[in-house]
């Protein structure tokens, strides 16, 4: 009891610290966050469900996902290829490599977007050969993933180096000595090892997948109805002063966040108590 | 792979093949190509272009901005970072997992709710206004924006560290007749201001590059409250490629310079743990709870 109370703030300290940091995440987290379901619904159920019902905001919900999902495959397959030769191999240049992978978190959305511009617009690398062959890839759908795949492309690879560095390699080299070929061992072995960490990755690209908006800004060209993500929407509908609309389809994408939020959660709980469970297995043999 | 007998483990060169494609048909090769365009302007034609008068003052507002909202978070992250970890309270995995909404919200939905609470009629506005102070529509209301975006990266790099301090060290501390504040000065906060650097560094770097939730709050007037980002998607609407690559290549830069500052402050981070390591047990064991 000593103890406790000589490491401990005196009372009024600890009150005045509470009050000031919940204060300010009141202020800058909760008031934000309910003020996006208030303003949508601050004329009522109907008119909400009104504006959600708009087959612009459809066709943005639909762009949306549709995006996210093309998205996803490429970022699972790079962070688990990424992920494996950096964490179960050694090799020249694993941490300028590291390094290379964190690249799009230092460059401006903004900047994403313009490189793709640089390549595939009108006065691009590519430009006129594309324009030969009558495709399109900025302002047109192509784009925008692309412009995803860039800013997306660092976040699974970053949750899987650290954990499948933690792992080691012993089970997978039993594995493999046991007879088991590459694609059994990884399926069997290193895939069930690595599932919480791979499904947090793909939550936290996926929520910003679907939220990003400069990279997509540049890209899009802004065609209601075929290349405009529901991010981008809420902008057109705000500066038409159409409050209603643009906060209807911000709740959904505030939803989205929340649900993100709860699911992130569950996996960070699921792997804590995994690797606490992994703990008090291996405890024993570590004492003696 | 013969030769390579102790690599036990199959998928190496696909693996690592395959991440360096991609990797450089994604990221390495357009970034390259955006740098090598500016060659056809030349040195001295980028730099007039960045030092114009209105991309100075972009810079300066943008800069600035994200300065002082990596500093806002600094200090209110800290304390929120220690009343998560130390203080118990009613409702604090709900407030803790809250931290990390800045991450999961888009941008676009940031910057219209922050506008619409700051605008003269908003819940908050209405409050500040009276008071001769204006938020939306001007520089202030990109600190804002800023400091929302960023607040969850101080607290983040923070908390791990503080609940790897020792209880020990404070204890001994403690007996040996320290006052809880000196050794905070003392022990506690020379042990989490690597953290804390970097946690500022993160949040400025990711500031100085964001967009969505700016523009809506900003005003955007140019000179005042025009941040670079919006300046090279103005350019690059009226057609001047060149001088928005112009700008993005300085932006770049700026931001590789920031990101080397990470590197190295994490690297120092780590160095310094394993430093003090043997002084905290020391100190622990002096603490007599070993």
């Amino acid at each position: 009891m000593k103890s406790n109370r000589s490491t401990q703030e005196p009372r009024w300290v600890r009150y005045s610290l509470m009050a000031v940091g919940l204060g300010f995440l009141f202020f800058f987290l909760g008031l934000p966050l309910v003020a996006v379901f208030v303003e949508a619904l601050a004329q009522g159920v109907p008119a909400y469900v009104e504006a959600l019902s708009e087959p612009e905001t459809r066709s943005a919900i639909v762009l949306t996902i549709g995006i996210a999902l093309a998205v996803l495959p490429f970022n699972i397959v790079f962070g688990v290829a990424a992920a494996w030769a950096i964490a179960k191999f050694d090799f020249k240049g694993k941490s300028l490599l590291i390094t290379l992978i964190d690249l799009p978190f230092a460059v401006s959305p903004v900047v994403a977007g313009l490189i793709f511009i640089l390549l595939f617009g009108a006065q691009g690398t590519f430009g006129p050969w594309l324009a030969d062959h009558e495709l399109k890839i900025v302002f047109a759908v192509p784009g925008m993933i692309l412009a995803t795949m860039f800013i997306t492309f660092p976040f699974i690879a970053r949750e899987l180096i650290p954990l499948m560095q933690s792992q080691g390699k012993e089970e997978e080299e039993a594995a493999v000595s046991l007879g088991a070929s590459g694609w059994q061992m990884f399926w069997r072995v290193t895939l069930p090892n690595i599932k919480w960490g791979l499904l947090y990755g793909v939550i936290l690209s996926n929520a910003r997948a679907m939220g990003e908006f400069g990279a997509v800004s540049v890209v899009s060209g802004h065609i209601r109805g075929e290349t405009n993500t529901l991010p981008l929407h809420v902008e057109i509908l705000y500066n038409e002063y159409n409050a209603i609309g643009a906060f209807a389809a911000a709740s959904i994408l505030a939803l989205l966040a929340l649900v993100t939020l709860v699911a992130k959660t569950i996996v960070e709980w699921r792997m804590k108590k995994e690797t606490e469970m992994l703990n008090t297995v291996l405890a024993p043999e570590k004492t003696q | 792979m013969v030769s390579k007998s102790q690599r036990v483990l199959p998928g190496f060169g696909l693996a690592l093949g395959y991440t360096l494609v991609y990797l450089s048909l994604l990221i390495l090769l357009p970034l390259g190509g955006m740098i090598l365009r500016t060659a056809e302007l030349g040195f001295g034609q980028v730099m007039d272009i960045a030092l114009s008068e209105r991309s100075l003052a972009a810079f300066r507002v943008t800069f600035g901005a994200s300065l002082l909202a990596a500093m806002i978070n600094a200090f209110f992250g800290l304390i929120v970072a220690w009343v998560l970890v130390r203080y118990p309270f009613p409702g604090k995995r709900f407030v803790d997992a809250l931290v990390d909404l800045p991450f999961a919200l888009p941008t676009a939905v940031a910057g219209i709710t922050l506008a619409t609470l700051y605008a003269g009629n908003g819940w908050l506005g209405r409050y500040i206004e009276p008071l001769g102070f204006k938020v939306a529509y001007t520089p202030w209301g990109i600190v804002v924006a800023l400091t929302f975006i960023t607040l969850p990266f101080v607290v983040r790099t923070l908390q791990p560290v503080i609940e790897d301090i020792e209880i020990e060290v404070e204890e001994a501390a403690a007996s040996l007749g320290a006052s809880r504040w000196l050794t905070f000065r003392r022990i506690i906060f020379p042990a989490i201001s690597p953290a804390l650097l970097t946690g500022f560094a993160l949040a400025f770097a990711r500031a100085v590059g964001e967009y969505g939730s700016v523009i809506f709050i900003a005003g955007n007037l140019p000179l005042i409250s025009e941040i670079t980002p919006l300046l090279i998607i103005s350019k690059l609407e009226q057609y001047d490629v060149l001088g928005a690559t112009s700008l993005a290549v300085v932006m770049l830069a700026l931001s590789f310079v920031l990101l080397l500052c990470v590197n190295v402050l994490q690297w120092w981070t780590a160095n310094r743990h394993k430093n003090t390591e043997p002084l905290e047990v020391a100190a622990g064991r002096a603490g007599g709870a070993q």
